[in-house]
């Protein structure tokens, strides 16, 4: 996984000699003559409006559609886009983005300014933007009053020293900066068609975009059609001339339309089918690692989950290789750590309950259970809090089986539908609860400053101090090394504290006809980019 | 008789207000707002949203800042879909909704009377019991079993028709999703028919005009078909609201872009305008249809209006 | 989305024979039974529905394992009787027969105690309506008409999926929206009621209305309303069946027939057992609650045969 840190703890420019991803068509492959491309994207997409989008289904039309200062490759690095090259002052505060020459999908020049517009509009309490803290990440200067309403947009930090030179100002040092700038929040956005159209610029009949696909068609719940854009910049390389996305929410309906050939690339494949499919048509279930962590939350707040000792017994009950094996089945991995190992320059943290067999795990967790004073007279009662859905609820009876014959806890399930259940979860009303998390950039900061004392996703309500300096430490050291070794500190404090039980580590797993091309085997963000594809003939 | 429909149609409006005000509130007390999600948004940024929706004013000013919007036929954006108003979501919806259950309800109709009538003429017959047992199915086998059953045949098995999609109403599109919720309607229609026919046939004028010595052609279609239609007459408002809602089911599990499946999800979404939206859209049509029904009662059966 | 009610002409018949039972008194009942009991399908029906009444309540004891119990061993496995799993098991190893049979217990119990909740207020609401006349009568049977042309079925969708899904809020939503048009089979029967001897002789005695109407008048029309109650059984199984399908049916591990289905029909081509034996049991009783309606029906108004 680990390759050039592009950008980080360079402070001289990074010059274009860098790959730049573009759809690579190994020789003596004949390609289709209908270069069309159907996947799936899950659901309907909440807007492809780059600062309003939210969730995955959106994120796959928008990196479609635009390209922001850089992209990514088919490992998840990070690549030039827009901007061709880019240098860090000698503080590190201050970063300054060369851009190529190109233009939007109706032929105007794409400049710095456009840069300027996006950065501002994400954080202006105008544009109502869910995203808005994705500038409060790296700190730019001014993001939270901005956010806060305390100061015009126009004193964010960012500005165009001339049409193709870009700077963005940090409060602090942020070497992972640049990493950032894949994801869509950053991307650029037509001004003069924003303020033209309204909330309705992003119809097909009034859109503009910079990306290698402009968006052609719209039927919401039904289907976003995209044709190539041809005044992208790297259009030469494109070879998909028209991507459908198909929002299908059911996944077994989703699975019948790619046996019946309407789709080339699912969004997901519903549990009861893997193990048949991998048998049947093993060349077209593709896994690929995920950025993100299944977990259980214990209310450290709430006796008697403010006992370290009853947080660990918990955890260490359950057969996370029972549960990967059996249950998700997919080529999930156990977790034991928070961060998962797919991420980009972490080191795996050397943890002794890791390295126990089960039954020293259910052993010691029995006694440790056992010293709190818990028995089978008297068993611990928990509720396990968890939302609707498939295999969420397969987790839970699972681990609530192992909880019972292991240590005889008595477990009450409850389930809630989806925002219900957000709201329970944020209020404390809970003993154990199921949680997930995704990182938003390929560094495990994405995933450690979860459990910092002040971070709103904290819903255990653990606080320590000592992890909460580490991760301060981590997010101003420059060196990549050094920054590794102060997360495995981190994790150490997590596995001893126990705050919450890490269960598996996610993957992408979908179906792809083998006739599609291209296909990013190992992008841990799961961003498959259109124009990355190729239909082959079939 | 104007009497009775401008009667009839009185009743709609307090109806409608008493439904958007139940629904209104209902999702004001509901848990979970739309804007929660996996991550907790900064209480500055959720402030920000929820001042551009209004969100941030009392419940009664909402309330009526809604029903003042609403008398200029304005919905309101949707909370989820951040490029669409309700509005707009609604114009692309309704109108896939309209056309699958149009033309499932004009199929309904047609053969569910048909055989219906076949199985009174044919009454106690192998032909009757072949028709009312097949009836049955359609009435108890739930239609998220049928219709994923029709794709495995038709679509992936045979591929004779695609497994989804809407792709502008073209009819190979439409044939699966109409045949599924058509089934269970025909079934309820066919059974209804048939007993009311057989009470029309047994009638003491069916018997005179059969003493007569009418031709049995005559005797159905000029005599017997129009009184024993009541029955269904009364069933149909119902059922075509059934029809165009309940595509829930079938929508979901074809794709298609119609208003049952922004129901569901809006509901879940907690995607307030939208989901307020559609049930004003369908409690109107309800309300349209029951009056309808009750007008059309009143025409054929003038002893209802004196009631 | 399905109805939640019986159809139009059972709902005519049963009304038509409250009218004549009126006229005609009590030897009306022993015909109606007779007939009933004359035909065949539908006393095979009420046969085979005591059967799988009975196999649901005590079937769960007859297998060795637990309706929730995981058998790591055999996930979706097939039907087989060495470890007794009759009829396989599920995507999680629990044992489908178990699980089946549980499915029926919760909705044989939607069915009925939704029934109940419908008759107990459509009784109440018709009486009283019907028992107190006049501007009270006309202004409940306004309301009536209101509720009548509600979309009912978005009300309990919104009601599920935010208010959680207990399976008591189930059978109240099911049972709260269907009792309109019991409410007017009763109410006419009370008018009819009010003028009889007996009710005027309570009220010469000052008997408080509500008392009246707890005491006299509901017991006079309970008979109809039993039979229309079997009605809504089916209907409100298939309605819980409904629900399952959107994800808003009963909280696991507890399970119905209709969330047995659902998962069934999420990998019918994978297990085909996972969706035909809880199927089977959904369809076959259904069947029989149809065909007991139907002949209940026929018995009433005996002019159709």
């Amino acid at each position: 996984m680990k390759k050039l840190f592009v950008g980080l703890a360079l402070a001289t420019a990074v010059s274009a000699l860098l790959p730049v991803q573009a759809a690579q068509v190994p020789a003596g492959v004949t390609l289709a003559k209908e270069q069309v491309f159907h996947r799936g994207i899950g659901s309907e997409p909440a807007s492809i409006d780059p600062q309003k989008v939210e969730g995955s289904p959106g994120g796959f039309i928008v990196k479609d559609l635009f390209e922001g200062l850089v992209s990514q490759d088919a490992d998840g690095n990070t690549i030039p886009g827009i901007a061709k090259s880019w240098n860090v002052s000698d503080d590190g505060k201050v970063y300054t983005f060369h851009l190529r020459k190109s233009s939007w999908s109706n032929g105007d020049p794409l400049t710095a300014h456009d840069f300027v517009y996006a950065f501002q509009r994400a954080v202006d309490p105008v544009t109502a933007s869910k995203y808005a803290w994705f500038m409060q990440i790296p700190g730019i200067v001014n993001a939270d009053a901005v956010i806060d309403g305390e100061m015009p947009p126009s004193t964010l930090g960012v500005k165009a020293t001339d049409d193709y030179t870009f700077q963005v100002t940090l409060e602090n040092p942020v070497p992972y900066f640049p990493k950032l700038l894949a994801h869509y929040t950053t991307f650029p956005t037509p001004k003069k068609v924003v303020e033209k159209y309204g909330d309705d610029w992003t119809r097909p009949d009034n859109i503009v975009s910079n990306g290698a696909y402009k968006l052609s068609g719209w039927v919401v719940n039904e289907k976003l059609t995209a044709k190539r854009n041809p005044f992208y910049w790297n259009n030469d390389k494109t070879v998909v001339e028209e991507v459908n996305y198909l929002p299908i929410p059911s996944a077994t309906s989703e699975l019948n339309r790619y046996k019946a050939g309407e789709l080339d690339m699912t969004a997901t494949i519903p549990l009861d089918h893997f193990k048949k499919l991998q048998k049947e048509i093993p060349k077209e279930v593709t896994i690929t690692p995920l950025i993100s962590t299944y977990y259980y939350s214990f209310n450290t707040k709430k006796k008697p989950f403010d006992d370290v000792r009853v947080r660990k017994a918990l955890s260490y009950a359950i057969n996370r290789d029972a549960i990967t094996k059996y249950i998700t089945g997919q080529g999930q991995k156990p977790a034991y750590s928070f961060t998962p190992s797919s991420i980009n320059g972490f080191v795996k943290p050397d943890l002794a309950w890791e390295k126990m067999s089960q039954k020293e795990r259910e052993k010691e967790a029995a006694k440790l259970l056992k010293q709190v004073g818990y028995s089978k007279s008297n068993p611990l009662k928990v509720e396990l809090l968890y939302n609707t859905s498939e295999s969420h609820k397969k987790v839970a009876i699972a681990i609530s089986q192992m909880w019972k014959q292991a240590l005889g806890v008595e477990v009450t399930l409850r389930n809630e539908e989806w925002k219900t259940f957000l709201d329970t979860r944020r209020e404390g009303n809970f003993d154990v609860t199921r949680a997930g998390w995704t990182g938003d950039y390929n560094e495990a900061s994405t995933m450690l400053s979860l459990w910092t004392s002040e971070s709103s996703l904290n819903d255990a309500k653990w606080t320590n101090k000592e992890y909460d300096k580490l991760l301060e430490t981590a997010s101003s050291t420059i060196d990549e090394g050094k920054r590794g070794l102060i997360y495995e500190k981190a994790e150490q404090i997590f596995s001893s504290e126990m705050p919450a039980a890490p269960i598996y580590q996610y993957v992408t797993s979908r179906l792809v006809k083998p006739y599609v091309g291209g296909y990013p085997m190992n992008n841990p963000e799961d961003n498959v980019y259109s124009r990355d594809i190729y239909i082959i003939k079939h | 008789m104007l009497k009775f429909i401008i009667k009839r149609l009185a009743v709609a409006v307090p109806t409608l207000l008493v439904l958007i005000t139940i629904s209104f509130f209902l999702m004001q007390a509901a848990p979970g707002s739309p804007f929660t999600g996996e991550r907790n948004l900064p209480p500055e940024i959720l402030k920000n949203i929820e001042a551009k929706y209004n969100l941030d004013k009392p419940v009664w000013q909402q309330y009526f800042l809604y029903l003042g919007n609403l008398a200029k036929g304005d919905l309101g954006p949707s909370f989820k879909y951040r490029d669409y108003t309700v509005n707009d979501l609604l114009e692309q919806s309704f109108p896939v909704s309209l056309k699958i259950g149009a033309i499932a309800f004009i199929f309904t109709v047609i053969i569910g009377v048909s055989i219906g009538t076949i199985a009174a003429l044919k009454q106690n017959t192998i032909l009757d019991y072949i028709i009312m047992a097949l009836a049955m199915t359609g009435v108890v086998l739930p239609s998220f079993v049928i219709a994923p059953l029709l794709v495995m045949i038709f679509s992936i098995t045979l591929q004779w028709l695609p497994a989804g999609g809407w792709n502008e109403g073209t009819w190979e599109y439409l044939i699966l999703p109409v045949t599924a919720m058509a089934i269970m309607y025909m079934a309820s229609i066919a059974r209804i028919q048939r007993s009311s026919m057989i009470e029309v046939l047994n009638s003491n004028y069916i018997r005179t005009a059969r003493a007569k010595g009418l031709p049995w052609r005559t005797i159905i279609l000029r005599h017997s078909l129009r009184p024993s239609l009541l029955p269904v007459v009364s069933y149909l408002g119902p059922a075509f609201v059934g029809i165009i809602t309940g595509s829930v089911v079938v929508e979901t599990v074809f794709g298609l872009p119609g208003i049952g499946q922004h129901f569901v999800n809006g509901a879940l979404n907690r995607d307030y305008s939208l989901v307020l939206g559609l049930t004003i859209i369908i409690g109107s049509l309800t309300i349209l249809f029951t009056a309808i029904v009750d007008i059309l009662y009143a025409v054929i059966d003038p002893k209802i209006r004196y009631q | 989305m399905t109805a939640i009610s019986p159809s139009a002409d059972k709902k005519a018949a049963v009304a038509k024979f409250a009218k004549d039972l009126e006229i005609e008194g009590r030897s009306l009942w022993a015909d109606a039974r007779d007939r009933f009991f004359r035909n065949r399908a539908a006393v095979i029906s009420l046969i085979i529905l005591a059967f799988i009444g009975i196999l649901v309540v005590v079937g769960p004891w007859l297998s060795p394992h637990e309706f929730d119990a995981i058998d790591w061993g055999y996930m979706a496995a097939p039907p087989e009787t060495e470890m007794s799993h009759w009829f396989g098991t599920d995507s999680l190893g629990r044992d489908l027969f178990v699980r089946t049979l549980m499915g029926g217990r919760i909705s044989f119990m939607v069915g009925i105690l939704g029934a109940l909740t419908a008759v107990v207020i459509g009784t109440l609401y018709g009486a009283t309506a019907g028992y107190a006349g006049g501007r009270v009568d006309s202004a409940m049977m306004r309301v009536l008409e209101i509720l009548q042309s509600f979309p009912f079925m978005f009300l309990v969708i919104l009601l599920m999926t935010m208010f959680g899904r207990s399976i008591y809020l189930i059978f109240l939503c099911i049972g709260g929206v269907s009792w309109l048009d019991m409410a007017r089979i009763v109410r006419g029967q009370t008018i009819s009621l009010k003028g009889r001897e007996f009710i005027e002789a309570a009220r010469v005695c000052g008997t408080k209305p509500s008392a009246i109407i707890v005491r006299h008048i509901v017991p006079n029309v309970l008979g109809i309303v039993v039979v229309y109650a079997s009605l809504l059984v089916p209907s409100m199984i298939l309605f819980e069946s409904f629900l399952s399908f959107l994800g808003l049916g009963v909280q696991e591990p507890m399970t119905s027939w209709g969330a047995l289905v659902n998962e069934g029909a999420q990998s019918m081509e994978v297990a085909t057992w996972q969706l035909a034996f809880p199927v089977f049991f959904l369809v076959v009783t259904l069947f029989c609650f149809n065909y007991v309606g139907d002949g209940l029906r026929d018995a009433l108004d005996p002019k159709d045969r």
